[in-house]
């Protein structure tokens, strides 16, 4: 069996649609999601909401020694984006050259392949960005 | 009551490789392929991406396209010869990243290059029948060529998915038609990685006879001729064969290149039909007819009679698939044979 099946599978929301949360009370949106606002506490109210996938290149940096199972990908650049929606995630950015990315470039959610677990396990599919046209 | 297209949305990766480079690697001459199979260069999948990323991508296109709550999506059909899994379907995936999980039936669909035709007469049945609102219908692939092989230069990866419903139409569906029989032209056996093929025996007998069979039946079974329609779309296999099979039937030049985009974009197997379809639509006004033919070696072809309504003026699809055509980065044989996997040991995965 793959390790983690039920973990990824827990997470497909998140993975696929960039799932998170936000506290109806301060406004404050949640990636990911987090069940109990950190600003209002026990008064917070926490709801569940899709994220737009649109957002801005915050920083990236380029990876020359990726780990175990990603080797065939390098370099790859890995971004910090900064949602429209205010929330700050980590993910690849695709379909790029290190050359082209700059710091507050407009990116898009895409739905690529993260890794398969060896030739007989499962495929996780997740999130990555790519400049928007 | 009607049915028709709703919405639809195309996908094709970003990068492509030249015919005449392919031809460089075998010792080929890459003017006579060219101009042979009318091909001058094919899309290639990132390392990234497969079937299932590709239906993602065109059906949250479709969506957009649509303007419709994903919940109310009461089928999701994928029809490809390159599903990543053996078992476990590429619907649910599709279904869980567009939202439309949990209340639907889903299933994945196979007949060489004609899945996703077949899917799209799939969800017309339950549309019709009530049983669903709406139903989406994907053909996609990334399809493989044995290295050398005249598939090599053809084969390439794209798809575009349909929500077929019966309200706020952009086309309407008329009628579809099939023609069917067991022809062993094309097939891949379990296991094998690479398909086999009867070299000119998937011309005649296989690919003419069905497309032919299909547009003609079509077409006297609804009392109409080769000019009454604005714009015809077949399967593509190679740029060659649909312009032949056009003209065997009568239509003109004119009707057919529309929608002819293997040439820039190569056979993108189940999505192939579907993407000159999209072509078409993205620019094609109210009143005008479409007949759109598909074929899957095996073998059979679906055709349909499309016309064209105003809402498809009004609501011109976001993401046409000429802008995807433009939008390309070209990459070495090298490249390709490491993105495809012809690598031995060179994938995507942990130890």
């Amino acid at each position: 069996m793959s390790e983690g099946l039920a973990i990824h599978w827990r997470l497909i929301p998140q993975r696929y649609n960039l799932v998170g949360t936000e506290c109806l009370k301060c406004g404050e949106k949640f990636f990911p999601p987090r069940q109990l606002c950190p600003n209002c506490r026990r008064v917070g109210e926490i709801r569940e909401v899709k994220f737009s996938g649109e957002g801005e290149i915050y920083s990236y940096t380029v990876i020359h020694t990726p780990p175990e199972g990603f080797e065939f990908m390098k370099p790859y650049a890995m971004g910090v984006i900064k949602l429209i929606e205010g929330p700050f995630l980590t993910a690849q950015l695709v379909d790029c050259k290190p050359e082209d990315l700059e710091i507050g470039k407009r990116v898009e959610l895409v739905f690529r392949k993260i890794i398969a677990d060896g030739s007989s396990g499962i495929i996780r599919y997740g999130y990555k960005f790519k400049l928007k046209d | 009551m009607k049915v028709g297209i709703v919405g639809y949305g195309v996908y094709i990766p970003r990068y492509r490789i030249k015919t005449e480079e392919i031809a460089r690697v075998w010792g080929a001459d890459s003017k006579n392929i060219s101009n042979a199979l009318l091909i001058h260069e094919k899309t290639v999948p990132a390392i990234d991406e497969d079937t299932a990323t590709i239906s993602v991508e065109c059906a949250r296109n479709a969506v957009q396209h649509a303007k419709i709550n994903p919940k109310d999506i009461g089928a999701i059909y994928v029809g490809s010869e390159s599903h990543p899994y053996a078992v476990k379907p590429t619907s649910t995936i599709v279904a869980a990243a567009v939202d439309a999980v949990p209340e639907l039936t889903a299933a994945d669909y196979e007949f060489a290059c004609k899945a996703g035709t077949a899917a799209i007469q799939t969800t017309m049945g339950l549309v019709k029948s009530k049983m669903i609102r709406y139903g989406l219908a994907i053909g996609a692939d990334t399809s493989q060529g044995k290295p050398g092989d005249v598939l090599e230069y053809t084969a390439s990866a794209g798809g575009s998915a349909y929500i077929i419903g019966t309200e706020n139409l952009i086309a309407e569906i008329h009628d579809t038609y099939s023609y069917t029989t067991d022809t062993p032209d094309f097939w891949r056996r379990e296991g094998q990685e690479f398909p086999s093929h009867g070299a000119r025996f998937t011309g005649q007998p296989a690919y003419f006879r069905h497309v032919i069979k299909a547009a003609k039946g079509i077409m006297n079974k609804n009392k109409l001729k080769p000019d009454d329609f604005d714009y015809v779309v077949f399967h593509q296999p190679n740029g060659k064969f649909p312009l032949k099979a056009a003209q065997i039937i009568g239509f003109e030049k004119k009707q057919i290149t529309e929608g002819l985009v293997t040439p820039y974009i190569g056979n993108t197997y189940s999505g192939s039909t579907l993407l000159g379809l999209a072509k078409i639509l993205d620019d094609a006004n109210e009143g005008e007819m479409i007949l759109a033919v598909s074929y899957g070696s095996g073998a059979g072809s679906d055709a349909f009679i499309i016309e064209v309504t105003k809402e498809n003026e009004k609501r011109r699809n976001p993401k046409p698939l000429q802008r995807y055509i433009d939008r390309k980065e070209y990459v070495d044989y090298a490249t390709y044979a490491k993105f495809k996997g012809k690598i031995k040991g060179v994938k995507l995965e942990k130890p």
